[in-house]
């Protein structure tokens, strides 16, 4: 049955060179586009470029958030118990944003040494630490609030 | 009481579960008539004791009854009655209810709507549709029970997620759930069809339907929750390419591919064995889906409060059911032989080809999406894939399959001329292109090769679905009037070609809204203007407001367009009583044309407040498209073919 042997053939190429196809492409945005995730203590040992996007997690230390004379700029300190680094932010800030609260946030560092970020996150549940958060907190020896379950009702 | 009652459905539907999982299907086996029949009264029996949960649930909400765990966790005495409702689905437990509702209405539809069906396949497809219902209903017994009592009762609740308090998110997870839960339907099928080894094409006009309507609801439920998220998450963005977002569009990747396999299945007799693998495939993603969303392995910024125990769960049953169906399916694929043949230039090639891009979006996809957990795994170092990643891989797959949608409904079955086929659009192509060139520069005096790429896309999908409805009609004898050679087009032809038509309109606004989009972000003195895209917004005050359950900052914005009064925004900051959260409530501007939207940040000094305004040209037409999608579904899914047949084959009960 050459028809058949054909019509496999067909499909046989049509996926591979499919697939062919998206790992290329895949392999490609996956070099541009990863993102690392550091704490600002293993911020000090990592060799990051100034062009390198990232993101940086941590607690905002308390009474670090000060806001810049446009009123729309944010500086504020985060911290993993070990390191600290200084994050500048444009923009409005998510509203669950607040001292002591786990963010995490994305941006560049620049030549000073300040972290310039273009996004901040903080999850919508006051309970909530990023997982990344609270992780680089443990490896930092740090004590912090890790989620508390919902379960106690005021 | 009757949390108990709620409690003790739930048991009795986990029974009935279990009978409807072994009896049939040991029935169709031995050929029992009777071991058969009793498919369709458990899979009618677990629906109602599941629908009475529900109801006791909803009750408990009502009545403000916190003396349950979950209510007093979700709910408020202040708690508008409407939210009170749809708390019942605002956190892990109870959705996790809707979900096995949601499942067991559809093994419910199956029971009354497939009287005609073979006897046999009907206990089969209900068998299986048990056995995941034992799955889920161990799982809500053992991990999530949501009728779980607190002692002593709390006086007031804990309030629902504020961000959970609006109305897109009141039918959001219900619709969302019918479509994942819906392709248990089409993968039912495929299991029986595997167990018995029969797949003929009545298997095809029976499962075609189901997956259509599953598909629709996944697409409502999706385009739902992006307009929600676009409403509620105050970033004016429609897609942000979250792990949970990721999670149900990979199904519905995988579940279109599967609509339009089904099509050659039935058609051509061929890619049997490639549909069966792909209802395998679409709704193994919806189980992960689930899992990733409930798990909360993946970080995400509207997944659930998580819990270990409930991810290893769901990871278990997903081995199970992934592992067992593809065992299944690697054992007695092959008995599936194609009847039809085709040549290289055809539709079931072109078909093919949807099939392979869609398939492989829906894996880079997944691989963007969990490769955080792969690196967790081997102890790398913790990164992640964003945005850029997913519109670099998505878009240049997207580009070919537009391109082969207008091809497609237009191609012959088994052998098509490609010098003729492409003659026959040519001038469509034109049309487009010129399209693609001029219209952004008419609209908003600028172009970019992307956007006109983008724009001659969504034209030449649009003017090829009207052209397709044309050419068939225009074939007609000329005794023919033209009125009835219109309504002889099938149904699942208009269905297809609307569904196109709408993906166009979503092009459309894809495009123009990542295009021109505009924004300010900046601190506003009461009585100052911030001007975006020629439109000027005026703060004109921010006050005190009181909501039912909360207290709020309203700003008030006087939106002008060359000095004349457009529409005033009110943007609110709000702060519920329970939780103590802040809520932005941005206050959008709909127009058919764009959208204008602001939100009302911090206060800077007393009168000066930071204001985030956006322009979102054509964003309405994302949502406007996925419904056209929706509707071209339901249409499809309405056909005569298959509701003739119901009426003529006997009734065999």
């Amino acid at each position: 049955m050459a028809t058949k042997r054909k019509q496999r053939m067909i499909f046989v190429i049509v996926l591979i060179s499919g697939f062919a196809a998206a790992t290329a492409l895949a392999l490609f945005a996956f070099e541009k586009n990863l993102l690392y995730f550091y704490s600002p203590s293993q911020l000090s040992e990592a060799e990051v470029t100034e062009d390198q996007l990232f993101r940086l997690g941590g607690l905002v230390v308390e009474g670090s958030v000060a806001r810049m004379p446009d009123g729309i700029t944010t500086q504020f300190a985060l911290t993993d118990m070990q390191g600290q680094v200084q994050v500048q932010y444009t923009g409005l800030l998510p509203d669950l944003f607040r001292e002591g609260q786990g963010i995490v946030a994305q941006g560049r560092l620049n030549a000073e040494g300040l972290f310039v970020a273009q996004e901040v996150l903080a999850k919508h549940d006051e309970n909530y630490m990023p997982p990344e958060v609270a992780e680089a907190l443990k490896a930092a020896g740090g004590e912090h609030p890790v989620s508390i379950p919902k379960t106690t009702v005021e | 009481m009757i949390p108990e009652i709620g409690h003790f459905a739930l048991v009795m539907a986990l029974c009935l579960a279990i009978a409807q999982a072994s009896i049939p299907l040991i029935g169709a086996s031995t050929n029992n008539a009777n071991w058969m029949a009793v498919g369709r009264s458990t899979a009618i029996g677990q629906f109602l004791f599941l629908l009475l949960a529900f109801v006791c649930l909803a009750y408990s909400f009502v009545v403000n009854d916190f003396s349950v765990l979950y209510v007093a966790n979700n709910s408020n005495t202040a708690l508008p009655i409407y939210y009170r409702i749809s708390a019942v689905w605002g956190a892990h437990e109870g959705s996790l209810l809707l979900w096995v509702l949601a499942l067991a209405g559809w093994g419910f539809a199956v029971a009354i709507f497939s009287r005609s069906l073979p006897q046999d396949l009907l206990a089969r497809v209900l068998s299986v549709m048990g056995m995941i219902s034992i799955g889920f209903l161990l799982f809500t017994l053992a991990t999530s029970n949501p009728f779980d009592r607190l002692f002593p009762a709390a006086l007031q609740g804990r309030d629902l997620n504020p961000l959970l308090q609006d109305p897109g998110l009141v039918i959001h997870p219900p619709m969302l759930y019918m479509g994942y839960v819906g392709f248990s339907v089409a993968f039912a099928f495929a299991i029986a069809a595997l167990i018995s080894g029969e797949m003929d094409s009545a298997w095809v006009r029976w499962s075609r339907p189901w997956a259509n309507l599953a598909w629709v609801f996944l697409t409502i439920g999706i385009a739902l929750g992006s307009w929600w998220a676009y409403q509620e998450l105050g970033w004016g963005g429609w897609w942000f390419w979250d792990p949970v977002e990721n999670a149900s569009f990979m199904p519905w990747l995988a579940g279109t591919a599967l609509i339009h396999s089904l099509a050659v299945t039935e058609k051509r007799s061929t890619f049997k064995s490639w549909t069966i693998l792909l209802s395998i495939i679409v709704f193994s993603l919806s189980l992960l889906g689930t899992f990733l969303v409930r798990s909360g392995v993946l970080v995400s910024v509207h997944s659930f409060a998580s819990d270990p125990a409930r991810g290893v769960y769901i990871l278990g049953f997903l081995a199970l059911v992934v592992g067992g169906s593809l065992t299944l399916y690697a054992w007695r694929a092959m008995r599936f032989s194609s009847t039809s043949q085709y040549e290289i230039v055809s539709k079931e090639t072109m078909l093919l080809v949807n099939n392979v891009l869609l398939i492989v979006a829906m894996l880079t996809i997944l691989i963007g999406t969990l490769y955080p957990l792969f690196e967790d795994a081997l102890g790398m170092p913790k990164s992640s894939v964003g945005a850029p990643y997913f519109d670099a891989v998505f878009v240049p797959l997207m580009l070919p399959l537009i391109f082969m949608m207008a091809l497609g409904p237009v191609a012959k079955w088994r052998r098509e001329n490609l010098g003729e086929l492409l003659n026959r659009l040519k001038v469509l192509a034109v049309i487009a292109i010129v399209v693609g060139a001029v219209l952004p520069l008419a609209i908003y005096g600028n172009n970019t090769v992307m956007t006109g790429i983008g724009i001659a896309a969504a034209a030449w999908v649009i003017l090829s679905s009207i052209y397709a409805v044309a050419r068939l009609v225009s074939k007609r004898d000329a005794k023919t009037p033209l009125l009835k050679a219109y309504a002889k087009v099938p149904k699942a032809m208009y269905g297809m070609l609307l569904a196109h038509f709408g993906m166009g309109i979503f092009i459309i606004g894809v495009v123009f809204t990542s295009s021109f989009s505009d924004q300010v972000e900046q601190a506003v003195k009461v009585g100052e203007k911030v001007s975006v895209a020629g439109y000027d917004f005026i703060l004109e005050g921010v006050g005190p407001v009181k909501g039912p359950n909360y207290d709020a900052m309203r700003g008030s914005v006087r939106v002008e367009k060359s000095e004349q009064l457009l529409t005033t925004l009110l943007p609110e900051k709000r702060i519920y009583n329970v939780q103590r959260n802040a809520m932005t409530e941005a206050s959008i501007y709909t127009g058919v044309f764009a959208d204008l939207y602001v939100a009302l940040g911090e206060p800077v000094t007393q009168d000066k407040w930071g204001l985030r305004v956006y322009y979102r040209p054509f964003i309405q037409w994302i949502w406007m498209g996925c419904l056209l999608m929706s509707l071209g579904g339901i249409v499809g899914a309405l056909d005569r073919r298959y509701r003739a047949q119901r009426k003529t084959k006997p009734v065999s009960a």
